[in-house]
């Protein structure tokens, strides 16, 4: 990373700000960990329930998995840091190839 | 490059996991081995979604006879736990505090093995109790496929964190070991995301009909 | 390699080659395995021929025929034809980007062992009652009936190789992504490199869904599971899919590198840029694309209904217009070229005719009112034989010739070369053009025979007569190699003399670290625009240093040797269809699965640093391993 060259108060300074950065980031991991609960708990209410019909459950509990999914992603799997261009490139590839997958197993196979 | 070379914080880069050109592989290749993964799953949750509720007589139990939220509510509150616990294993790796990095991946494991453990008596309870069997109708075969195929992930994912953790106790953290560990943390996010999506397709929407 | 072989005795040299995680090496073996396995494939293709030759034949009977038609159709794509364009993707890409070894080295080792003994597996099957009969797809209403192991062998010995596949495909992909020299901007990568990448993309995306649908089967036919028992709410028509899912993208992990190494040999024998480099790219990545979309029209008839099918074909249609592009490139780029016929280019010339025939009747299957008359007839088997022949096998003769100097530092017989050509090429158009109109007149696929009198002798006749040619051509190959060896005469590091890309900067076989120094890399056809300007080698991009290498592992070895041992265990369990279950069954599986998990555990607990050549020894090299060049 190029700290070699640093000279020790250069280090210092640099250390305190990846300190306060690195809090910052697990500020967010700890917000995104609690929406998590929030939307897995909304998801077991709204079926827990029984007062929603199922027309409106699923595409509900759909989006709030995939919402989810973008916390894991983007948040505790550092997916939004630099560098991550060609993982997410093969990982939407791989969603695309995993939606058409089902897709299809939900429609034309029928006997 | 001397990946054995001893460090303080102030000098441990920010990125260590990528701070070689092994660890740069590695994260590439973990990632792109994620990418199969998914696919991977997404087979297995196709054939289950063709599959569902289907049974050879209306004698064998359905999705909604079977599952019962209250234990997969908590298996799943135990599995996101054990991702943010990962999570700060990673932070305290980046920050090179090795101890407190050890300490949260043990956790992770404990709150895995208490996961696996609902799942053992999860799958034990359905036969027992219904005689929802591998071999007793194609829905039960794709259900025990699709989960059991997860809670292979998880013991497998807990056999390799343990042995990370007491492989490296003695040494600590180097540019060796972090890219490891940092696979071993994603490896243990992905397979929280299958989770989501078996909790939502598989148990919630099973209760839905 | 003859040299280290009577220096240190051939235990040494077995022992190295087991050991070995060189790319060049591993090169060596996939060459060796899969073109074994080609020989073993081609054999059983005579059978077949041998067999239809006249009506009413009885050289093999039907049970007989229908394994050796399977075995055929499984070796070739699995064990033949996948691994020997791994064997030039190993031996060039890695040379071809600057690089000093695959990302992985030790997975990469990992991959052919586990891709060897699956096909080793497979092909137990023969002397242990009786090779698969449900064809290559294995259809699960047909294969759960299959009585014997053969289905069991092919689904273990699948899975095992297919394993050994994937982890290959990971490891080009992260090697191309992460270990170009610099100045390698995607943008000026040889086309070979960029059709090895976006066929270890389709690998990685296609393989997980050929490893769900064998375990389903697996899990059916050993351990009791109900996927495919309709009784029991059960679906076939999910085999079906999870097959061409896979199958589909397959032909074109096949068809892509071939199309790269004529990418290469094309500009390399007219001695003009490729034209249209980047139209190539694109063509590249769009037929990648499309070669998920299209699975369902090997399923026209499944019945899939009117708006399926018309979305299949639609798509089908359009993979044509990159195909197209492709064609015309090469074309374009002969126009007004300084042509030199050799071995290769005779190949590449003969290609595009030939792959335009299977091209076009491939668009005459897309039309799904006309697959319900042509499917499963032998218009079937002339159009995939004229793509994989005339695309992937001329590919693989052509790149034998092309880089057997890179790989052995011998050149094969320009000569030989030509009579294998003359044979082959004939030989190849006899046997599968007629089989188009065998297929018109009605000859349906996989039948062991047929009746006289129906129009079908004189077309059966002459497709086996061909059939022959094409076994003398190849075995003029085999005498080639043979001689070549023997001689053992030694070439440069160009040996064509119009090499392009960075691969003929070095010495012919290059030295174990390939480059002294990374290379700099100034555009695209990177020796070309050296040599161009009266440079004798490459310029440098870093200074003389030490050099860091992987050390040697037999680990790959032992833990593929644990799947294959679980795969026997697996097969006997006690729970199989076949009803021979062993009590030893299931701890053998555990036995293999444990020796694995063992032996990984092991490979996690040693720390392997590798080794450093130091710069000295690098520098008293001089004369044998040129410097960046």
């Amino acid at each position: 990373m190029g700290n070699e060259q640093l000279k020790e108060p250069d280090f210092n300074v640099r250390f305190e700000y990846r300190r306060k950065k690195s809090k910052e980031e697990m500020r967010f991991q700890l917000i995104s960990f609690m929406l998590m609960i929030f939307l897995t708990i909304l998801a077991f209410i709204a079926v827990g329930s029984n007062h929603f019909p199922p027309k409106f459950v699923i595409p509900f509990l759909l989006l709030l998995a995939s919402v989810q999914v973008g916390f894991q992603l983007y948040y505790f799997m550092h997916a939004s840091e630099k560098g991550h261009t060609f993982p997410m490139t093969f990982m939407y590839s791989a969603i695309l190839v995993a939606f058409v997958t089902v897709l299809v197993f939900m429609t034309i196979i029928w006997w | 490059m001397n990946v054995t070379e001893k460090f303080t914080p102030q000098t441990w880069p920010e990125h260590p996991e990528t701070a070689t050109m092994e660890g740069k592989n590695k994260f590439i290749g973990f990632w792109l081995f994620l990418a199969g993964e998914t696919v991977l799953f997404a087979s297995l949750f196709a054939t289950y979604l063709a599959l569902k509720d289907s049974v050879p007589d209306a004698s064998h139990p359905l999705a909604k006879d079977l599952f019962s939220l209250p234990l997969v509510f908590l298996m799943t509150m135990i599995l996101l736990t054990s991702s943010l616990t990962s999570v700060y294993a990673i932070y305290h790796m980046r920050n090179y505090n090795f101890k407190k990095m050890q300490l949260w991946f043990a956790i992770t494991v404990l709150l895995g093995a208490s996961f696996l453990a609902l799942e053992i008596y999860e799958f034990n309870h359905y036969v027992k109790e219904f005689g929802f069997t591998f071999g007793s109708s194609a829905f039960s075969s794709a259900y025990y496929t699709l989960v059991g195929t997860h809670g292979a992930h998880v013991t497998f994912g807990l056999g390799w964190i343990t042995a990370l953790i007491v492989r490296n106790a003695k040494r600590g953290l180097n540019l060796y070991n972090a890219p490891k560990y940092y696979v071993a943390s994603l490896y243990w996010h992905f397979i929280d995301v299958v989770w989501v999506f078996i909790f939502t397709a598989v148990y919630l929407i099973g209760k839905v009909g | 390699m003859s040299t280290v072989a009577s220096k240190k005795g051939i235990g040494a040299f077995i022992w190295e080659y087991l050991t070995t995680v060189d790319h060049k090496k591993i090169a060596h073996l996939y060459l060796a395995a899969g073109g074994f396995f080609f020989l073993l494939g081609g054999l059983e293709a005579m059978f077949i021929r041998i067999q239809l030759m006249k009506p009413q034949n009885d050289f093999i009977s039907e049970q007989l025929f229908n394994e050796v038609m399977t075995m055929h159709g499984t070796t070739m794509i699995f064990l033949a034809a996948m691994p020997l364009l791994f064997a030039y993707m190993n031996a060039v890409v890695p040379l071809q980007i600057g690089a000093r070894d695959v990302a992985f080295p030790f997975m990469n080792a990992l991959g052919f062992w586990l891709f060897f003994l699956g096909g080793i597996f497979l092909n137990l099957s023969w002397f242990l009652g009786g090779a698969p009969d449900a064809g290559w797809t294995s259809y699960a209403s047909l294969s759960m009936r299959s009585e014997g192991h053969g289905i069991d062998f092919y689904l273990l010995g699948v899975q095992i190789s297919g394993f050994g596949t994937l982890m290959s495909g990971i490891n080009f992909l992260a090697t191309i992504i992460n270990m170009r020299a610099p100045g390698m901007s995607f943008m000026r990568m040889p086309m070979f490199t960029w059709t090895t990448f976006v066929a270890s993309s389709l690998i990685l995306l296609a393989f997980p869904p050929l490893t769900i649908s064998v375990f389903l089967l697996m899990f059916d036919r050993l351990f009791g599971s109900k996927f495919f028992d309709v009784a029991m709410g059960g679906n076939t028509i999910i085999w079906e899919h999870f097959f061409w899912i896979f199958g589909h993208p397959e032909v074109y992990i096949l068809i892509l590198p071939a199309f790269g190494i004529f990418s290469e040999i094309v500009p390399t024998f007219s001695r003009k840029r490729l034209f249209g480099y980047s139209s190539m790219v694109f063509a590249t990545i769009l037929i990648g694309f499309l070669g998920f979309m299209v699975w369902a029209h090997h399923m026209f008839t499944t019945g899939l209904g009117n708006v399926a099918n018309a979305i299949f074909a639609v798509a089908t249609m359009a993979i044509a217009v990159p195909t197209g592009i492709k064609i015309f490139n090469w074309l374009f780029t002969m126009w007004g070229g300084n042509i030199k016929i050799t071995v290769p280019m005779l190949w590449a010339l003969g290609f595009i005719p030939s792959f335009v025939i299977g091209g076009v009747t491939g668009i005459m299957q897309a039309v799904a009112p006309l697959d319900y008359q042509l499917h499963d007839t032998y218009f079937i088997v002339a159009h995939f034989h004229y793509v994989i022949v005339g695309g992937v096998v001329f590919a693989l003769f052509a790149a034998a010739h092309f880089y057997w100097p890179k790989m052995f530092g011998t050149q094969l017989s320009e000569k030989l070369g030509y009579w294998t050509f003359i044979f082959f090429f004939p030989g190849f158009h006899l046997t599968f053009f007629v089989q188009h109109f065998l297929g018109l007149m009605g000859m349906p696929r996989r039948v062991a025979t047929f009746l006289p009198g129906q129009g079908l002798d004189a077309g059966n006749y002459i497709s086996s007569i061909g059939a022959f040619l094409m076994f003398i051509g190849v075995v003029l190959l085999l005498i080639n190699i043979v001689v070549t060896s023997v001689k053992n005469k030694k070439v440069a590091n160009d040996p064509w003399g119009d090499g392009r890309t960075m691969e003929w900067a070095l010495p012919s076989p290059p030295p174990y670290y390939n480059f002294k120094q990374t290379p700099l890399v100034r555009g695209l056809d990177t020796w070309w625009l050296e040599k161009m300007e009266g440079n004798k080698e490459l310029p440098p991009a870093e200074p003389l240093k030490d050099i860091h290498m992987p050390n040697n592992s037999i680990l790959p070895f032992i833990i593929s040797s644990g799947l294959f041992i679980a795969a026997f265990g697996a097969m006997y369990s006690p729970l199989n269809v076949v009803g021979d279950g062993k009590p030893w069954g299931v701890p053998v599986l555990i036995l293999g699965l444990g020796i694995m998990f063992g032996t990984m555990l092991l490979r996690s607990l040693l720390d392997d640093y590798g080794y450093y050549i130091p710069k000295e020894d690098l520098v008293d090299d001089e004369g044998k391993g040129g410097r960046a060049g």
